[in-house]
């Protein structure tokens, strides 16, 4: 890409995000699944509904979503049903904490080291630190997928962020 | 109002650019590009020493002290509501009331028109692209009293189907049409005197919502002939805080207080009270002193322009806007009325709007991206959100070449 009007919005729109945002891995909505909720950010419009299914042992064997909303959206949703993959909940909740720190203040010093590998693959996202406005875009997901987990049917961003 | 003045109908940009300081600020180290005026205007220089010269020189409550200063700001305050009166030529300065924006007029209409005048029995009638505003007070009316909301479609160009409007009025059953004079999405201008014409001839009232037209076209009443008209006095350049509902005396006499507190009543005894008279009626509290006297000052100001001059600057930009983003390659506009205003809402293809508004603001330039507090509106062309450029008489064709060569730009990066 020759034009570099926007190089400085690489931070923010890394090639892994335009490439997750315009080809997500995992959107799909499930015949059959064990948890579902929606999120939903009514400042924006944005939607997203996320479907969980477990496996015997209680562990995320699978999520998949259906989003409507921008490419940082879109692609923190595929990244996330990527990193959650055979988590159980309570480590799914600690990796949704530190993933917020990240979205919000770039970084996660305080985050467990066992969460590291994921939060390397999450770290595209950090860039949104520096665009408050679109910090809900990369958590409205997680949240959406944390009232899944939590047998609620329907979340919103709203609130829950700067 | 019969301002005999000749003025040349075309707008000396650059001239009025030094009027609003605001335009010589840099975003992220780039000259501002405002398309973003639809959702708040900036303000001219003329609007911000009134308000100061206001607090630094003549400020008291008004309408109740009985001392120089108190009597000065009256004056003042009272001043705006002559200017907003004669901004849209109404007969009686009495019926301008003040609140404090256009949500608030609209829902002093579902209060004291919904709840007082209509009956439980009678519809409301709006259209399928208004603004939240002129939606949800109607939905808590027919929540807590019964009217039925009718809504009247729109074709796939963005007008109002007038064969639609004249078949949910022919019932008699409405008693209110909501409708507004121009969507804030896709800019166009509606039929308004059709509109009264015909809903008059059915025996409903009409409610214009003006929050659109009233900065890019001349209002007259008495052309229009419709039974209340509002609008909100910073999309007028004007300050936040202050908002106007018109209404014709008989209707206003008939209609119940809104919010109850000093300024409204007449008397106040603990067995019963008695209200003022129009407009105080509906002004309960300390009222937005320095925003009325900072919407004069707007409104004098968009005279001293003059609506011909406006109207035709905007008329150009639109159309400059219209040829230069339709003819870029994966991008839809929304809505193609044949009367319309300086308002244009587009999609791409390839990015959500949120990501577009992103990489224009990276360049300076400020679009609103969203659902614009019309969802319905949205769902209606099967969209969740666009983004939005609009156009105020300090807009440069320039700055519609640079938003056109940076969409392309922008549509290149999400390739």
């Amino acid at each position: 890409m020759s034009d570099t009007a926007f190089d400085d919005l690489r931070d923010l729109y890394q090639e892994v995000i335009l490439d997750h945002g315009r080809r997500p891995r995992h959107a799909r909505r499930m015949a059959a699944y064990d948890a579902t909720a929606k999120g939903d950010n009514p400042l924006c419009g944005d939607r997203v509904q996320v479907f969980v299914k477990y496996a015997p042992d209680g562990t995320i064997a699978e999520t998949s979503f259906d989003a409507r909303g921008c490419a940082i959206s879109v692609a923190s949703a595929d990244l996330m049903a990527e990193v959650v993959m055979g988590r159980s909940k309570a480590d799914t909740a600690t990796l949704f904490a530190a993933f917020r720190e990240l979205a919000r203040t770039g970084c996660c010093p305080h985050c467990e080291a066992a969460m590291e590998p994921a939060l390397e693959r999450l770290a595209p996202l950090a860039g949104v630190h520096e665009y408050p406005s679109r910090v809900k875009c990369a958590t409205l997901a997680w949240h959406a997928l944390s009232a899944a987990l939590q047998g609620q049917g329907e979340t919103t961003s709203e609130g829950g962020e700067p | 109002m019969n301002d005999v003045t000749i003025r040349p109908a075309v707008l000396d940009v650059a001239r009025i650019r030094q009027d609003f300081p605001i335009l010589a600020q840099k975003v992220r180290g780039k000259p501002l590009v405002f398309l973003d005026s639809a959702a708040s205007a900036q303000k001219p220089r003329a609007v911000i020493e009134a308000m100061r010269e206001a607090m630094e020189t003549q400020y008291a409550n008004v309408h109740r002290g009985l001392h120089w200063m108190s009597e000065r700001t009256t004056d003042a305050y009272e001043a705006g509501r002559d200017a907003a009166a004669g901004l849209l030529n109404a007969r009686d300065r009495h019926e301008v009331v003040f609140t404090r924006n256009i949500t608030e007029s609209l829902n002093l209409m579902a209060h004291s028109y919904g709840r007082g005048v209509l009956r439980p029995d009678q519809a409301v009638l709006i259209s399928g692209m208004e603004h939240h505003s002129n939606i949800v007070p109607w939905q808590l009316l027919r929540a807590e009293r019964g009217n039925e909301l009718r809504v009247c479609p729109i074709t796939d160009a963005g007008e109002l189907d007038m064969v639609a409007f004249e078949r949910l009025l022919a019932d008699g059953k409405v008693g209110l049409v909501s409708i507004t004079h121009m969507s804030n999405v896709l800019g166009t201008c509606t039929p308004a005197e059709r509109i009264v014409r015909i809903a008059h001839a059915h025996g409903a009232k009409v409610l214009l919502d003006g929050a659109q037209a009233v900065v890019h076209r001349r209002i007259d009443l008495q052309a229009l002939d419709c039974d209340f008209y509002a609008f909100t006095g910073h999309k007028l350049y004007g300050p936040t805080g202050i908002g106007v509902l018109w209404g014709r005396r008989e209707l206003l006499d008939r209609m119940p207080p809104f919010l109850g507190g000093g300024e409204m009543i007449s008397s106040v005894t603990y067995e019963r009270s008695t209200w003022a008279e129009v407009p105080h009626k509906f002004e309960a509290g300390t009222p937005p002193i320095l925003e009325g006297i900072g919407l004069k000052a707007a409104i004098e100001y968009v005279n001293s322009i003059g609506y011909d001059a406006i109207a035709a600057h905007e008329a150009s930009l639109t159309d400059h806007a219209l040829a230069r983003l339709g003819a870029l390659e994966g991008f839809r506009i929304l809505g193609r009325a044949q009367d319309r205003g300086g308002v244009v809402s587009f999609a791409m293809d390839r990015a959500h709007a949120h990501d577009v508004a992103t990489l224009l603001d990276r360049q300076g330039i400020a679009v609103r991206a969203g659902h614009h507090c019309a969802e319905p509106l949205m769902r209606r062309f099967g969209l969740e959100s666009t983004a939005r450029a609009s156009f105020a008489l300090y807009t440069t064709h320039e700055e519609i070449d640079f938003l056109a060569d940076t969409l392309a730009r922008v549509r290149e990066f999400f390739a």
